[in-house]
């Protein structure tokens, strides 16, 4: 008897677990067929009062860091539009998706938006690879992503805008800069992935064109035959041991006249700097130049040891404009007012990639009714004519290429982790393809 | 005991049908009259490689003791494997309008490196999908265990050997696409692997649901036929004490071995079929972060039951994606709270939920039973109302 009661218990647990597994998927798939035939949307995404406008930023996981910050502008620029009326009288409801710094997660978030969803426009990602996943997503589905981060180009996809700094708006400029100031040695460094690749590489073709010879060119080539197909010295993520390379970097300056273009990534800055400021070499003699740190990342870096040195950008919080003052002003007020959750509010600052979201916003605002529709295509089509907007940098203009031409800045760090703006360059116009351009 | 034994597998075998018909018939039925859409079906397919996983992680975990976390190194290798096949057949649509794919043509590659040739051939992309992580295992597996490498640093090898994969195919000169990795996938054996909604061209979405649904079907039925086997009695006793069974005259290491190359075969294939569903791999994969969550899932769902690690895979990945659109800023406490409950209340796993139900129903039963009894005898030593129970 007592046996029997058993094995009835048994089958009552592996029955329940089974059926539980299974039903899972039919629910959801049940689920899932009956949202769909309640919902009718009209093209474009814009139903009645509101336009559905999608967000994809890494909200959690290694990436959230500087995401968030574009996460939470680009909720600012919305409340901006919308309390001026909206966009041709529709307001903004943004979707909001966490990419969580997973990439094939991206790719599905990003489906979700366009398919279940049905935003008309998407403003997110960061890395190159998030990018380069919901790429082909947004090219199936026709949607419209605008990418607001400075990145190593050779891309042009036709569902994508790119706000983002090109190489000839940072690295190239940051240069002619550095050359124009009496720099005959460049030494190149980064994290080993596909942006400082591609710079270094861009960068080693500019810099010969310019009559820099191949032995003044520091880190390292690797040729194929007679090609070089890379330069310089390269580490991995996260990388913490600096010291043979700041040596080397010693050594190679040793003559005077040397710098450093600095493409390395994220955390891996702080033991970089450290070291660098340890060794005794300072910004006066030997000035590094990096691409990757915005006043945002002075978070989590020793302010004190990138003193002097430099930065290049589209943007920087410390300019001096009407335009500027006011974006600055309204966003700490908005910060302050604001009561979505997990918005940092304290110790906030403005930086590049942040202000390239909102000038991304009110373009597509601006393209929107040039075109007199949501639809994707359409509103790229408008882009692809030129349309300009005064952001807080100056006037940006959209290029026939899906890049933006605009002002670029050179600054030199300060001990508040603002940069004093030493140079700028007016209207430089975005040009994605460089690599073996220069001869 | 004959009987008991009879009867589990009856009903294991009932909980397996029903499963087929859902994934077989059911969902294939609803999506062809269009009651899912192509990108759910991907979602759900993806859920069903990530159960299959789960599975081979259990293998390991739950019936032989081998805390492995970096299950997702064998995972990866076949996604990997099948990855190239799939980047060799993006044709000439690209940037660069090269048979190459596109990140070599960025790295100055005129042609094609030897070792990516062969993966030319479907036939051989997908025979390493499975030989590649399985001699990875073997050639792991059979230093880790001659050197009697067990318990938690067993665990912390398997952390390492993940993290070397991460480093190592993040970097570019490794040939694998760097951080940029595999995306972009266009087609397979000449037919458009995805659905082009503007021009109503159809991919082949529910041929991978179908497939990773067989893949599930067939590790659990060999997960069932393995614990009726003499095979099964002897992995699990290894699990209990290793030392008795060698003691007892078993090469405990062939065993081990045997069962760590078989979970990286099944860990590969469910890669393979997860990447084109969804839609593209990195380095990231190898992140000790991704074997962790499959260790989650394993725990969450009932390590060392049949059915657990996959109500864990499926239940968490519904749960994460769902979350992390409905509650943004707040899915990871959700999450967390979720695992916590889990923790505290259903050490056994969610599979254990019947059990517990039944073991709870019988206290209170009995709690009640002892209480009248108690009021009839009207004896309260302790005069505070609670029963005492002998």
């Amino acid at each position: 008897m007592k046996q029997i009661t058993k094995t009835l218990k048994y089958i009552r647990c592996a029955t329940f677990n089974s059926i539980l597994a299974a039903t899972v998927i039919g629910l959801a798939a049940c689920g899932k067929s009956s949202e769909n035939t309640t919902t009718n949307n009209t093209v474009g995404g814009s139903t009645g009062e509101t336009v559905k406008v999608g967000v994809l930023h890494s909200l959690s996981g290694t990436m959230a860091i500087s995401e968030t910050s574009l996460r939470d502008v680009l909720l600012f620029t919305f409340d901006e539009i919308n309390a001026g009326g909206g966009v041709m009288g529709k307001m903004i409801e943004p979707v909001v998706a966490d990419g969580a710094s997973d990439w094939p997660n991206f790719a599905e978030k990003a489906k979700q938006l366009l398919l279940d969803d049905k935003v008309s426009v998407t403003f997110g990602c960061w890395t190159s690879v998030s990018r380069k996943h919901v790429l082909p997503v947004f090219e199936r589905n026709k949607g419209l992503l605008f990418y607001p981060v400075q990145y190593e180009g050779e891309e042009m996809s036709p569902n994508i805008f790119y706000t983002a700094e090109a190489l000839n708006q940072q690295a190239i400029p940051a240069v002619d800069y550095l050359l124009a100031a009496g720099k005959k040695k460049f030494y190149l460094v980064g994290t080993d992935y596909i942006y400082p690749q591609t710079t270094n590489l861009v960068l080693f073709q500019y810099l010969r064109s310019k009559g820099i010879a191949e032995e003044d060119i520091g880190g390292g080539l690797r040729k194929e035959g007679n090609k070089t197909i890379g330069a310089g010295k390269y580490t991995p993520f996260s990388h913490t041991d600096y010291q043979a390379i700041v040596a080397e970097i010693a050594n190679f300056s040793a003559g005077g006249d040397a710098c450093v273009i600095n493409t390395i990534n994220g955390d891996s800055n702080v033991p970089f700097f450290k070291e660098f400021a340890a060794s005794g070499l300072t910004a006066e003699d030997c000035p590094v130049v990096s691409f990757s740190v915005s006043e945002d990342e002075f978070r989590s870096l020793p302010t004190k040891d990138l003193v002097g040195h430099l930065g290049c950008w589209t943007y920087f919080m410390s300019l001096d404009t009407p335009a500027n003052n006011k974006f600055t002003k309204s966003f700490a007020s908005w910060l302050a007012d604001t009561d979505v959750t997990g918005i940092k509010k304290e110790d906030r600052v403005t930086c590049s990639p942040m202000v390239l979201s909102y000038n991304g916003v009110y373009l597509w605002k601006k393209a929107v009714e040039k075109a007199g529709t949501f639809d994707p295509t359409a509103v790229m089509k408008a882009l692809e004519e030129g349309i300009s907007f005064d952001g807080p940098a100056g006037p940006v203009t959209s290029q026939k290429n899906h890049h933006l031409t605009k002002n670029v800045y050179i600054g030199e760090t300060r001990s508040d982790g603002q940069f004093k703006v030493v140079k700028s360059f007016e209207k430089v116009y975005g040009e994605p393809f460089l690599e073996g351009t220069f001869k | 005991m004959q009987l008991t034994a009879s009867r589990l597998l009856m009903s294991h075998l009932i909980a397996l049908a029903v499963f087929a018909l859902v994934t077989l018939a059911l969902v294939p039925l609803i999506y062809s009259s269009g009651g899912i859409a192509n990108h759910d079906i991907q979602r759900y397919g993806k859920y069903l490689c990530w159960a299959a996983l789960a599975v081979s992680l259990n293998l390991l975990w739950g019936y032989t003791g081998l805390l492995c976390l970096g299950q997702c190194v064998f995972f990866g290798l076949g996604g990997y494997a099948f990855g190239m096949y799939l980047m060799l057949n993006v044709g000439v649509d690209q940037v660069y309008k090269t048979a190459l794919p596109d990140f070599m043509d960025f790295l100055g590659y005129t042609e094609l490196p030897a070792h990516w040739k062969p993966f030319e051939s479907f036939g051989f992309a997908v025979g390493a999908v499975i030989w590649v992580p399985g001699v990875m295992a073997l050639i792991f597996g059979f230093l880790a265990f001659r050197s009697r490498i067990t318990g938690v640093y067993f665990a912390i090898m398997t952390q390492a050997l993940t993290y070397v994969a991460w480093i190592l195919f993040l970097r570019n000169e490794f040939t694998f696409g760097g951080n940029n990795g595999f995306t972009d996938f266009k087609k397979i054996l000449g037919a458009n692997l995805y659905s082009h909604p503007h021009t109503s061209t159809n991919g082949k979405e529910l041929l991978f649901f179908i497939l990773s649904a067989l893949l599930l079907i067939v590790t659990i039925l060999l997960m069932i036929a393995l614990t009726r086997t003499r095979f099964g009695k002897i992995q699990r006793a290894i699990r209990d004490s290793e030392n008795r069974v060698r003691f007892s005259g078993y090469c405990t290491e062939n065993f081990k071995l045997f069962i760590f190359t078989l979970a990286a075969i099944i860990a590969g294939i469910a890669g393979a079929l997860w990447l084109p569903q969804a839609g593209g791999i990195n380095g990231d994969v190898f992140l000790p972060r991704e074997s962790l969550w499959v260790v989650v899932w394993v725990a969450v769902g009932g390590r060392g039951t049949i059915w657990g690690p996959v109500i864990g895979a499926i239940l968490i990945s519904a749960l994460k994606s769902w979350a992390q659109r409905e509650y943004e800023n707040t899915w990871i406490i959700i999450l967390g709270g979720v695992f916590l409950i889990i923790v505290l209340f259903l050490p056994g796993g969610i599979s254990s939920l019947g059990k517990k139900l039944l073991g709870w129903i019988r206290i209170c039963r009995s709690r009640t039973e002892n209480f009248i009894t108690n009021r009839k005898k009207k004896v309260d030593p302790n005069g505070d109302g609670e029963e005492t129970l002998q």
